[in-house]
């Protein structure tokens, strides 16, 4: 029996909404205290994020890391396992595909190098979250503290390689010695959308085409000159591919079954430690993708490493939660959340209310969402105990229970 | 002589460097212990410790009464861990992530409230080193050796170390201890006997949070007399990791914090004394520490059984 679609709506999207309405009253209310008018600065925050071309364009740049690391961390909990370690993952993806692209960006065409720098990245993230992944199925280490203590290991790493062997030679020529590496060769760069529509042969702006207002700026978006590169298009792919991944495949089922119930897998004849070091794998690897693309397709150069990783490896945790853990839901959840990155950027500009605002924000966002879950499932619970012919065919929880501490297979 | 003068001043300057670091760790880890031996894992406590850095260094440099400074860190621990504790226990929402939203929230807060309120880093006068003065020319700390490792810390790190024997007697000799130590074991057992899980659950994580509370201030108003944004640096997660490392037992817990603030000490005394070790691989080391530590696996019996289990009557 199905959930009525009235249910659906209420435990998928108005409690999250909720969420983040809260948050953002609290936030007003920190706001009127600093003797600002929360409407000016949260409509700054809007038009800032959504309003223009170029607002537009950013905030579709920062949902693209968002948008895979979320899919990563969503693949976790799906998994039963929690990767707070995306921050990490991402550094050591983002250093790795930095170090093929200044070593072999040069011999290589400039596609294979870039399809090369997607693959390192990958595997570096997905080291380093498999490492979790290991230590939990093996040791019954907490993932939640390796991943912690892994993030912090991955910015010094960065930090030594970016002032030792990866360090721009030409920092070291003047002597400033700032850690940072080489520019990527220009042949590795991720084409932008305007190059991209440039190949198709689509060159005026709005005005020329004749779209005008609203429509006009989003048209403007993908064909003029911005920072938005295909890494957007690519981020969009791999949520379906992941959502075909969790749903239509086996490996993907035995991920969702460990996660829904470990005990019951193992029953069933699954390997459930390998599952869950699949599971960080997986995960690891996306953020790892993340930093990969914001490479490629953004920075052309790996930089000090918490600026690189710009806390998407936190945010991406409420980018999964808001999202409801589901590849499709991540897309929007992180465009969202880019606006909002984006946002605090210009709202600091207008209001001159600091930027960090945000990151209170996004804090208590993700309190209150972990919260609403205990509602949802109080309601789910109740309808199931109000239609006794239903208790045969469960309602999927909303999220997968996970218990952390338990005892692995 | 002299080359063996300076060995002994060195080895002596790390000891006390070492205790004298220990403070923050000790404040953190042993409330995190309370909270993680009634079954809760309170993952910001990084945060909390930022909100207990800023508002002690506020008020201590408003007001100028570091008394009065600590009990602001104290206040916004307890309302913090009220938070913690509604979202984590009332809601049973799930542990790791509360705690990184607990996390960027005291991290945002304070970085805004510094931001608007202070604006530049600047320094304060803290506690101050006690001298234990028996006569007006005779001092404890002007024992050799003795004196100088032991007898001249702030009175905040006394209160760290003497934190550990009154953890001991809460936990093991009072009957709240009992109450607490018996939910994180097994809250149906404790339920059945007319013990409030959710309650016990409360008290140990909110006490938790007032500790790490103190923990910041320890940093803000005692050690460093100063305010950064991100000052806590990490200080907070490992303090959570101890708690593991220590066998969740209070002594275990005081040695692990030891443990990483020598080395902590022998990092600063390294580039003091111009070592060649890189700065960053002894950054990573109390963290690669850390996991090994988690992997050995004799201290696995001693995790409280229903830790990051939320306890709901009736269900399951």
């Amino acid at each position: 029996m199905n959930r009525r679609w009235s249910d659906r709506l209420i435990d998928n999207l108005l409690y999250p909404l909720a969420a983040v309405l809260l948050a953002f009253l609290f936030g007003a209310v920190i706001l009127l205290l600093q003797g600002v008018n929360p409407l000016e600065a949260y409509s700054s925050m809007v038009t800032g994020a959504f309003g223009s071309k170029n607002g537009l364009a950013d905030t579709l740049v920062k949902a693209v890391p968002l948008m895979l690391v979320g899919l990563g961390i969503a693949i976790a909990f799906r998994g039963g396992v929690i990767n707070i370690g995306a921050e990490g993952q991402l550094i050591v993806g983002a250093l790795f595909t930095t170090w093929i692209g200044v070593q072999l960006g040069e011999q290589l065409p400039g596609a294979i190098a870039i399809i090369l720098g997607l693959v390192g990245g990958a595997l570096a993230g997905g080291v380093w979250g498999g490492i979790s992944g290991y230590l939990k199925a093996k040791m019954d280490v907490n993932e939640i503290l390796s991943t912690v203590m892994l993030n912090a290991i991955a910015i010094q790493i960065a930090f030594l390689l970016l002032r030792g062997p990866m360090i721009d030679p030409a920092e070291l020529a003047a002597g400033t010695n700032i850690p940072h590496s080489a520019r990527l060769p220009k042949t590795t760069d991720m084409p932008r959308f305007t190059d991209l529509a440039q190949m198709l042969g689509i060159t005026g702006g709005a005005d020329e085409v004749g779209i005008g207002g609203y429509l006009g700026e989003i048209y403007n978006v993908l064909v003029q000159p911005s920072r938005l590169h295909s890494g957007f298009i690519f981020a969009v792919i791999m949520a379906i591919l992941v959502y075909i991944f969790l749903w239509r495949t086996t490996i993907g089922y035995r991920i969702r079954a460990v996660g829904l119930n470990r005990h019951a897998s193992r029953y069933a004849g699954m390997n459930v430690p390998r599952t869950i070091v699949l599971s960080m794998t997986l995960s690891g690897m996306f953020a790892g993708l993340a930093g990969a693309v914001e490479i490629l397709g953004l920075h052309h150069r790996m930089f000090e490493p918490t600026a690189v990783s710009a806390g998407y490896g936190f945010t991406g945790i409420v980018v999964a939660l808001f999202g409801k853990l589901h590849p499709l839901g991540i897309i929007p959840s992180s465009i969202l959340f880019g606006g909002l990155l984006v946002g605090g950027d210009k709202m600091q500009r207008a209001m001159q209310v600091p930027q960090v605002l945000t990151v209170a924000i996004v804090g208590l966002i993700i309190l209150f969402v972990v919260s609403t879950d205990y509602l949802v499932r109080r309601r789910q619970n109740r309808r199931l105990s109000a239609e006794p012919d239903s208790l045969t065919t469960p309602d999927e929880p909303a999220s997968p229970s996970i218990t952390s501490a338990e005892v692995s297979a | 002589m002299n080359g063996e003068l300076t060995t002994i001043a060195i080895i002596l300057g790390i000891i006390h460097q070492g205790i004298r670091l220990a403070t923050p760790y000790l404040f953190a880890a042993l409330g995190e212990t309370f909270s993680q031996r009634s079954g809760v894992l309170n993952l910001g406590v990084e945060g909390i410790m930022l909100m207990g850095a800023f508002f002690s260094f506020y008020v201590a440099s408003e007001t100028g009464n570091l008394w009065l400074a600590l009990l602001a860190a104290i206040i916004i621990g307890v309302l913090m861990g009220l938070f913690m504790a509604v979202v984590s226990i009332t809601f049973q929402a799930e542990q790791g992530i509360s705690g990184i939203g607990l996390y960027l929230f005291g991290l945002g807060m304070s970085s805004l409230l510094f931001k608007t309120m202070i604006g530049s880093v600047t320094g304060i006068t803290g506690f101050s080193e006690l001298q234990f003065c028996v006569t007006d020319s005779f001092c404890l700390a002007d024992i050799p050796v003795l004196g100088e490792i032991f007898f001249s810390h702030s009175i905040l790190t006394y209160g760290a170390f003497l934190l550990v024997p009154i953890s001991v007697w809460l936990l093991k000799r009072t009957t709240w201890g009992l109450k607490v130590r018996s939910v994180g074991q097994n809250p149906e057992a404790a339920d059945s006997v007319g013990v409030s899980v959710n309650r016990a659950r409360y008290a140990a994580v909110i006490l938790g949070s007032a500790l790490a509370g103190i923990a910041g201030a320890s940093l803000s108003i005692s050690l460093l007399n100063v305010f950064q944004e991100n000052m806590i640096n990490g200080i907070g997660f490992i303090a959570v990791a101890l708690v593991y490392f220590g066998g969740w037992s209070p002594v275990g817990v005081m040695f692990g914090a030891l443990l990483f603030s020598t080395i902590s000490a022998l990092q600063l005394w390294g580039q003091v004394l111009g070592l060649n070790i890189s700065s960053n691989i002894s950054v990573m080391l109390p963290y690669i520490l850390t996991i090994v530590a988690l992997a050995i696996p004799f201290r696995r019996a001693a995790q409280p059984a229903a830790l990051t289990k939320p306890f709901s009557r009736g269900e399951n």
